[in-house]
């Protein structure tokens, strides 16, 4: 319980932050037409691809001769990066499909 | 100083997130809020690769970037308009795999290092392994399945949403014993630990069959915004935190948004609905026969009627039949005929999958009708051509408490004067059940690929 309550009052602003965060990405998606899920997913799916600086993150603290850090580091910002271009591009080509119809 | 730079970096960062989200929650900025949520990313990247780190490391770094930025949009350019989903869901899995990554190597360090890690610490390092785990294997099965390559029964147990709960009440299990007792990680139980968190993600996604990918792919989606943010809390990193928390709270109503249209609970969805007890459904009574039209009559009566309605499905994609229907659209507009879709919110393998299709070939919006104007305007409509369509105008939905979806609301396409429907075979849609509409009495079939139907059909209509 001690425990709790010193995890509660050290990282309060945190958990305003948790919460707003997840107030704002619900009501941003809540009003999305039908028409726009796909790249809408898509688009967030990108954004999840933020991982990646982790993987920054690990590789920059790692020793020169730590093999498995800089080797599963590299892996780790070779799968993010995949994630956030592909995501961003693909999104964009869908996009693409929408814009057309007003021409 | 610098890392006053870099902290302001992210917070930009953070901030074209949420405005970019935004803006691609409608058609108009849509683009345009899709670069901005890039620039956003590209920025917080360039602040993390100046922030401070040992020497030699940064040959690493960006040559990883590199290969991941040529393979990413490699795939993204590549792929047919039609595999949409299936590399999102992909890409997915790789973010996922990515958490694994970071996930595994950094508890690795704890089993090494000196320190030991707080149960704070381990509880982060476990969710961030764990979460990303499952959007990983398990986005790679949706994909598997959403490309036809996996086939729901022959990977489900019997009982498997059971063995599901107890798999995970185990896996929770060993995740409260090793943030109790953090000395008790070693590397054998962290490669343990990993596996089977790995096979967890597959046995989640086996028994949620067919039509229920769009919302798995959703969710995992959110969960791999989840070990993002998890991750986060170990690097102490706001941009990871906010923008993960972002997309696992985004992805997680645009899941539930999904399973209202199917009008099922997520729970429903999870345990996986279409399992094979719909089986028995009273269309399976082998007496029943289909009538087939042929292509000049059936061209003949969409020419001269007032209203035809094509309502497209996941064959329309497979067959890239988009171009030979706008094709046929321009002959019949051409011809008074008011033509019009009708676009079920699950079809296809995403919602607004079958949009993004029709809008390729220039199909105006506003001829693309949603569920509820579909059904009001389908009673006044001559011809119905169901494209490849199969579960969203199953009648069975409504009147067959028996059948596996039974209460989704439906297409009413039977209440049009004729149906014709375009199919390959008599074999049934991507639910696995039967479809008691092709042996309706207003239906007519028209068995072909659906892009050469379309074409011949086309030809038809050109001759009249």
């Amino acid at each position: 319980m001690d425990q709790l309550i010193a995890f509660f009052t050290e990282h309060l602003l945190m958990l305003y932050l948790l919460l707003f965060t997840i107030i704002l990405g619900f009501e941003i998606i809540a009003k999305v037409p039908t028409v726009l899920h796909t790249p809408l997913m898509s688009g967030a799916n990108a954004i999840s691809g933020v991982v990646i600086i982790g993987g920054i993150l690990l590789v920059k603290q790692a020793a020169a001769d730590d093999w498995l850090l800089l080797v599963g580091g590299a892996v780790a910002i070779v799968l993010g990066m995949i994630n956030v271009v592909g995501g961003f591009a693909v999104t964009d080509r869908m996009l693409d499909m929408f814009k057309k119809k007003k021409s | 100083m610098l890392e006053a730079f870099i902290n302001l970096a992210y917070l930009v960062g953070a901030l074209a997130f949420v405005l970019g989200l935004r803006r691609l929650s409608s058609p108009d900025t849509a683009k345009n809020g899709n670069r901005l949520a890039a620039i956003g990313m590209g920025i917080a990247i360039i602040a993390t690769l100046l922030s401070p780190g040992e020497n030699g490391t940064m040959i690493w770094i960006l040559g990883a970037m590199l290969v991941g930025a040529l393979i990413g949009w490699r795939a993204a350019t590549k792929v047919e308009m039609t595999e949409m989903p299936q590399l999102v869901s992909i890409f997915n899995g790789l973010g996922g795999a990515s958490a694994v990554a970071l996930g595994g190597l950094e508890l690795q360090r704890v089993v090494g290092g000196t320190q030991s890690a707080s149960t704070n610490e381990m509880l982060i390092l476990l969710l961030t392994l764990f979460i990303g785990g499952v959007a990983f294997t398990g986005s790679i099965l949706a994909y598997l399945k959403l490309d036809g390559k996996v086939w729901d029964e022959k990977i489900t147990l019997p009982q498997h949403s059971l063995i599901n709960g107890v798999f995970l009440l185990g896996l929770v299990a060993f995740m409260a014993y090793l943030c109790l007792f953090p000395a008790q990680l070693t590397i054998g139980v962290l490669i343990l630990f990993t596996v089977l968190t790995l096979i967890y993600g597959f046995s989640f996604v086996a028994p949620i069959g067919g039509a229920d990918m769009p919302v798995v792919i959703s969710l995992l989606n959110s969960f791999t915004g989840l070990s993002a943010a998890a991750a986060g809390l170990i690097y102490d990193n706001q941009i990871m935190l906010v923008g993960g928390i972002f997309v696992g709270a985004s992805g997680t109503i645009l899941t539930v948004l999904m399973c209202n249209a199917m009008n099922r609970s997520l729970f429903n969805v999870l345990i996986g609905g279409f399992s094979a007890s719909g089986g028995a459904s009273k269309a399976a009574s082998g007496d029943q026969n289909v009538i087939e039209v042929s292509l000049p009559d059936l061209a003949i009566q969409m020419y001269y009627s007032k209203k035809v309605m094509v309502v497209p499905g996941y064959g329309l994609a497979v067959a890239q039949a988009q171009k030979a229907c706008k094709e046929l659209d321009e002959l019949l507009e051409a011809n008074q005929v008011e033509v019009k879709y009708a676009i079920h919110p699950v079809a296809g393998r995403m919602p607004g999958h079958m949009n993004v299709l029709l809008a390729e070939v220039d199909i105006p919006y506003n001829k693309l009708l949603d569920l509820e104007e579909a059904n009001a305007e389908l009673k006044d409509t001559d011809v119905v051509i169901i494209v490849g369509a199969n579960d969203v105008v199953n009648p069975a939905a409504e009147d067959d408490p028996g059948s596996s979806i039974y209460g989704m609301p439906v297409l009413q396409v039977w209440n049009a004067k004729q149906v014709v429907v375009l199919k390959r075979s008599m074999r049934p849609g991507y639910a696995g059940i039967e479809n008691p509409l092709f042996f309706h009495e207003r239906t007519k079939m028209l068995f072909g690929d659906a892009k050469d139907s379309l074409q011949k059909l086309v030809a038809e209509v050109k001759n009249q």
